[in-house]
């Protein structure tokens, strides 16, 4: 096996065009794994950990970009605004597996449990992609198409996610069987954007990809318009409205019974999730955090 | 054979490694540091905890080819001039260890911590020890150690 070390972009999308088989390797928290346990045996890898272009992340014209190379640590450190980026940062893995392990390897390996997934998929997040003649983007939806397929290219990397830059309360937490180093058994992100009056909430680990409730968000978008809270968020939401939220972001959910968890108990965990964001959602919103 | 040239504990290493090779290989067999232990080699325990430019990461999923032009610190680092660390030192008097497997994983990964968060509280400190699985000391006599050695090295009593 080969490690092909290049040190910009351009000369490592060469090497992509060259050599399409090499398989890229970030933080390599889940490729490594794979060859220690020799599940898979690359003719070639390509080490992308140290390309200034994917390890950097910006704001501009209200909008975020995040390079694929950035760390689960430095987002933590250095995006700490970002709420649920951070958060779930902080659930992957321990501190040695956040030093290494980044956006852009989560984005690659397509687990529907990916703890970043949920988050761009609530971002509404594009993924910038390059190859060494074209740059293209897709929305989070289109890039994996099914358990663990991407629409990547072999000759093509993956650059990083941008959304718009969202003003309002939000979160991302997750169930699993113990409390460090677990892999989700059903995920959340919540995103409230007060500026388009929305509720963006997509679910992890509880269907082939990510999921995305778009009838629980257009319904507690209604309830907060009806109830005059985006207007004051002191205002209260009808009782039942949590409860019908809840129900419907555990409709959305399309889980399966596996070693982690029942269906039943994962539609149950999403309901749980749903009705805690919301919850917090409100509650920071009546603070006024996340407003200017 | 790649060349790469790496810093392992403050010394410059020129070497030709196999491509394959995982870092923590290369640290026991290549530069003879047999101090980092692997217990799992698929990143569950953290015995094979050493810092690359500081941070604490395993060397069990880690190419050696991937430590080129970096700084890796080992157990065997950590003391100076003959002086254990102050995490040494605190493990020693508090018995932060029985078999000692786990300890330079348990250190490592504490000093990483500690350079991060000096005067942490309990709670942090067993978080920051997610990654580090211990078999015999049921991880009470490990959190002390690293506590009193945060008050040593903040300056503050423990
Ligand atoms: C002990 C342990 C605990 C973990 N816990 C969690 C957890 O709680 N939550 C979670 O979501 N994940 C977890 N993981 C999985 C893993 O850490 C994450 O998926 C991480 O985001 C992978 O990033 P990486 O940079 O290490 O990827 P790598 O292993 O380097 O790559 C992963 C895949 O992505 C591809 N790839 C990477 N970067 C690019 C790029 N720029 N362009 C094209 N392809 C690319 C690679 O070819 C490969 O197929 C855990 C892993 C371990 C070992
Ligand atoms: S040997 Fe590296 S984590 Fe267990
Ligand atoms: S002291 Fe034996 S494994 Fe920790």
């Amino acid at each position: 096996m080969d490690v092909l070390l290049p040190r910009t972009l351009e000369e490592a999308l060469e090497m992509k065009a060259a050599k399409p088989e090499a398989l890229p390797i970030a933080g390599g928290t889940d490729v490594m794994v794979e060859l220690n346990f020799d599940l898979h045996r690359p003719e070639a890898l390509i080490d992308i950990c140290r390309l200034p272009e994917l390890r950097e992340w910006k704001r501009e014209n209200g909008m975020i970009f995040l390079g694929a190379g950035v760390t689960y640590g430095r987002i933590m450190r250095e995006l700490s605004e970002l709420t649920p980026l951070t958060q779930a940062s902080r659930t992957v893995g321990s501190p040695q597996i956040r030093n290494r392990g980044t956006v852009g390897g989560n984005l690659g390996t397509g687990s529907p449990a990916g703890d970043a997934l949920p988050v761009l998929a609530a971002y509404d997040a594009e993924i910038e992609l390059a190859s060494a003649n074209r740059a293209r983007s897709v929305r989070w939806n289109e890039f994996h198409v099914g358990v663990k397929k991407t629409a990547l290219e072999p000759d093509e990397l993956i650059l990083g996610a941008r959304w718009r830059a969202v003003r309002g309360p939000g979160s991302f937490s997750k169930i699993g069987t113990r409390n460090a180093m677990v892999i989700s058994v059903a995920g959340l992100c919540l995103v409230m954007d007060d500026d388009a009056r929305a509720v963006r909430v997509a679910l992890g680990s509880v269907g082939p990809t990510v999921l995305r409730a778009s009838e629980a968000e257009t319904f507690v978008a209604e309830e907060l318009t009806r109830s005059g809270n985006w207007d004051d968020p002191g205002a209260d939401l009808p009782v039942d409205a949590m409860g019908a939220f809840a129900e419907r972001v555990a409709a959305a959910a399309r889980p399966i019974d596996d070693v982690r968890g029942t269906a039943a108990y994962r539609r149950h965990a999403c309901a749980v999730l749903a009705r805690r964001a919301l919850g917090w959602a409100l509650a920071a919103r009546r603070e006024g955090v996340g407003r200017p | 054979m790649t060349r790469i040239e790496v810093t392992v504990n403050g010394v410059r290493r020129d070497a030709e490694v196999e491509p394959r090779q995982l870092l923590v290989y290369f640290l026991r067999e290549t530069v003879g540091l047999t101090g980092t232990n692997v217990g799992c080699d698929t990143s569950s325990c953290g015995a094979c905890t050493v810092l690359l430019d500081g941070e604490s990461v395993k060397s069990c999923t880690l190419l050696a080819v991937q430590s080129d032009g970096r700084e890796v610190t080992t157990i065997e680092g950590m003391a100076s001039d003959g002086e254990f660390h102050p995490l040494q030192e605190a493990f020693h008097r508090n018995h932060g260890l029985q078999c000692g497997y786990c300890t330079p994983g348990m250190i490592m990964a504490a000093a990483s911590f500690l350079h991060e968060n000096p005067t942490p509280t309990e709670e942090q400190v067993r978080e920051a020890l997610e990654g580090n699985l211990c078999r015999c000391t049921g991880y009470q006599n490990i959190v002390k150690s690293i506590l009193d050695a945060a008050g040593q090295m903040s300056g503050v009593k423990a």
